[in-house]
């Protein structure tokens, strides 16, 4: 055991956990806030990581800083938009059917898988980058490719953003409480569905960006990745306790280090199954998650 | 049941049995004749389908429980089964009981975790459980699974009688046997005292705790119940495709079976029945007229959805989710209201 690869292993390990982090934020709000397992997240994963790639193709005459940046913003767009629609026209219908709107949210995200492979096919894209993210930095002896370090610095932007927005605002005030007991909210007056539009569009932009980053940490694009994503980023949120964003990101740091350490050092696999004991573990510990309460 | 119901039930029950000797053509539904190797292939598939839909729904429709887990019990008796006649070389006997014990104890361990959560986390970790075998079955631990080429049975694993294509009718009859015994069982569950215990569950756990019943027990034996008739329909599909494969262990497979059981109606067993076949039948005609030949000549924004099944049937489960929550079991009793 190198101390370089150590350092290696912990540092895609990190972003591993960052990209699980882009899709949990979400995840964990809508189901904080609105109760609702949103299957269709891992679709806006895929949204992103498409519209970026589109657009940074359309425009590879340009610089690849310019291309890449257009994708970048293509994905972010397209995730929030997908979002923001879906939450709009699907979901309102069925405020009062709880488990009608889990079946939407698995409707849209087959229609969009199926979009997807239909329009860009099965095989994995390559992703253009600029030479600077496909570049190396040594770290303690471990050359790390810069774009890992790039989605790493991705989600702590979109982590302090979330915080600040839940602790600064008047909508995050709203959403925070809404996550605490949303009938008090309405009761006060309060108009949470413009609240419920809003946690969609944020969770659908971050997810949009994590793959749009995806696509810069991996080097490729596919169909299915969006599907891992969200079963990990599920298992992130519950460990994490649904509803805490603090604690997605922390239990999405655990899950991709140990992730990335047992693929290494035991068997490729061994980390993935390991992750799902872990949360099994957690559940069995504590059930509300370690950041959570005991659901009700 | 209505006298005109069983009448009904009891003709189509005959006809399906007799399907193999019945040369009809029904241009349009089929393309080649009922009885031609090809179509009771899609047909038993199709039964195989209907048995699991009905298995979900004994878990969704009756106890409340949404899982997202349930393919992994589908793959359990798939591949326990194939493993046992392919690597371990056991009898067709031997293959079926090993399947039987796992088909058992897999879900009464995981069920017995799993349970002890609600609603979506319940969810949640029951698809985790489904993941974490999905990850063990592409990994082919000591060779065991085939990872992504699956497994296949072999010409000598299996007696005379149920390979080649010539012998299809004998599928089809196990098919149509399985789907009439899992109809039978979860049928008789679902009257007896346990199931109206599981439907009182459905509707306020709580209340059967002040009873002074325990929910968990009830809702284990379902789980474990609707997880053994999955695994029997999973032994089923091995014979009929000749092996197993990944891709019944996915996460999407899952959902696929969620897609059956609301487009047929959640709650009625029969409903689900028809559900799961009309799903598994669509998803082979619509292949048909992704390659028609009027589809392929479309512009691409028209032609690139129509040629996609899956985009097809996850906009009618989308449209049915919004519209006709009951799905056709729901449609089919408003428009002839009951007999009795």
């Amino acid at each position: 055991m190198h101390l370089s690869d150590v350092v290696l292993l912990l540092i895609t390990g990190l972003g591993l956990g960052a990209l699980y982090f882009l899709v949990a934020a979400g995840l964990s709000l809508i189901w904080g806030l609105m109760r609702v397992l949103n299957f269709a997240h891992g679709a806006f994963f895929t949204a992103g990581a498409y519209a970026g790639w589109s657009a940074s193709t359309a425009l590879s005459s340009a610089s690849p800083w310019m291309s890449w940046l257009a994708g970048l913003v293509a994905g972010i767009v397209a995730g929030g938009v997908f979002a923001t629609l879906t939450e709009v026209v699907l979901i309102r219908p069925l405020y009062a059917r709880p488990v009608g709107q889990v079946l939407m949210t698995v409707g849209v995200s087959l229609c969009a898988l199926a979009l997807v492979e239909g329009i860009y096919g099965n095989d994995p894209k390559q992703v253009a980058l600029p030479d600077a993210l496909t570049g190396t930095t040594a770290i303690l002896g471990a050359n790390i490719t810069n774009g890992r370090l790039l989605v790493i610095l991705g989600a702590v932007v979109v982590l302090v953003l979330l915080l600040l927005f839940l602790s600064r605002t008047r909508y995050g005030l709203i959403v925070r409480a809404g996550v605490e007991n949303r009938s008090m909210v309405e009761a006060l007056g309060i108009d949470v569905q413009r609240a419920f539009t809003l946690v969609f569009a944020i969770g659908g932009m971050a997810a949009g960006l994590g793959g749009v980053l995806a696509g810069a940490y991996y080097g490729t694009i596919d169909p299915v990745r969006g599907t891992s994503m969200l079963i990990f980023a599920f298992i992130v949120t519950v460990i994490g306790g649904l509803g805490s964003i603090a604690g997605s990101a922390v239990a999405a740091i655990i899950v991709g280090v140990l992730q990335q350490f047992l693929n290494f050092y035991a068997a490729a696999g061994v980390g993935d199954f390991a992750v799902v004991i872990l949360l099994a573990v957690t559940l069995l510990a504590r059930p509300g998650g370690i950041w959570g309460r005991a659901p009700g | 049941m209505s006298r005109r119901v069983l009448a009904i039930a009891l003709v189509v029950l005959a006809l399906l049995i007799a399907l193999p000797w019945i040369g009809l053509r029904l241009p349009g539904v089929f393309e080649q004749p009922l009885d031609a190797p090809g179509t009771l292939n899609v047909l038993a598939l199709c039964f195989v389908f209907g048995t699991l839909a009905l298995s979900y729904d004994l878990l969704f429709g009756y106890v409340g429980l949404l899982s997202f887990g349930h393919a992994l019990y589908f793959a359990t008796g798939a591949y326990v089964f194939a493993i046992a006649l392919t690597r371990l070389h056991a009898s067709i006997a031997g293959a079926l009981v090993l399947t039987a014990v796992a088909a058992f104890v897999l879900p009464l361990v995981l069920g017995a975790i799993c349970l002890r959560m609600r609603d979506i986390p319940f969810a949640m970790v029951t698809l985790a459980f489904a993941e974490a075998g999905s990850i063990l079955v592409m990994q082919n631990p000591f060779g065991l699974t085939g990872g992504e080429e699956g497994l296949s049975l072999g010409a000598d694993a299996l007696p005379a009688p149920l390979v080649g294509v010539p012998n299809t009718h004998n599928l089809y009859w196990i098919a149509l046997a399985l789907l009439l015994v899992a109809y039978a069982v979860a049928r008789r569950a679902v009257d007896s005292p346990a199931g109206s215990v599981w439907q009182a569950i459905r509707e306020n756990e709580r209340r059967i705790s002040v009873l002074g019943l325990n929910p968990y027990l009830f809702k284990l034996g379902a789980f474990v119940l609707s997880a053994m008739l999955a695994s029997a329909a999973g032994v089923v599909y091995v014979l009929l495709q000749g092996g197993a494969n990944p891709q019944i262990t996915t996460s999407g497979f899952t959902l696929a079976l969620l897609v059956m059981v609301v487009l047929g109606g959640v709650g009625t067993l029969w409903g689900a029945v028809l559900g799961g076949i009309v799903y598994e039948y669509l998803d082979f005609r619509l292949v048909a007229l992704a390659n028609a030949p009027a589809v392929q000549a479309l512009p691409a924004f028209a032609r690139v959805p129509l040629s996609e099944p899956l985009f097809l049937l996850g906009l009618l489960f989308i449209v049915l989710v919004l519209f006709v929550p009951g799905g056709l079991a729901g449609a089919l009793r408003r428009s002839a209201p009951a007999a009795h």
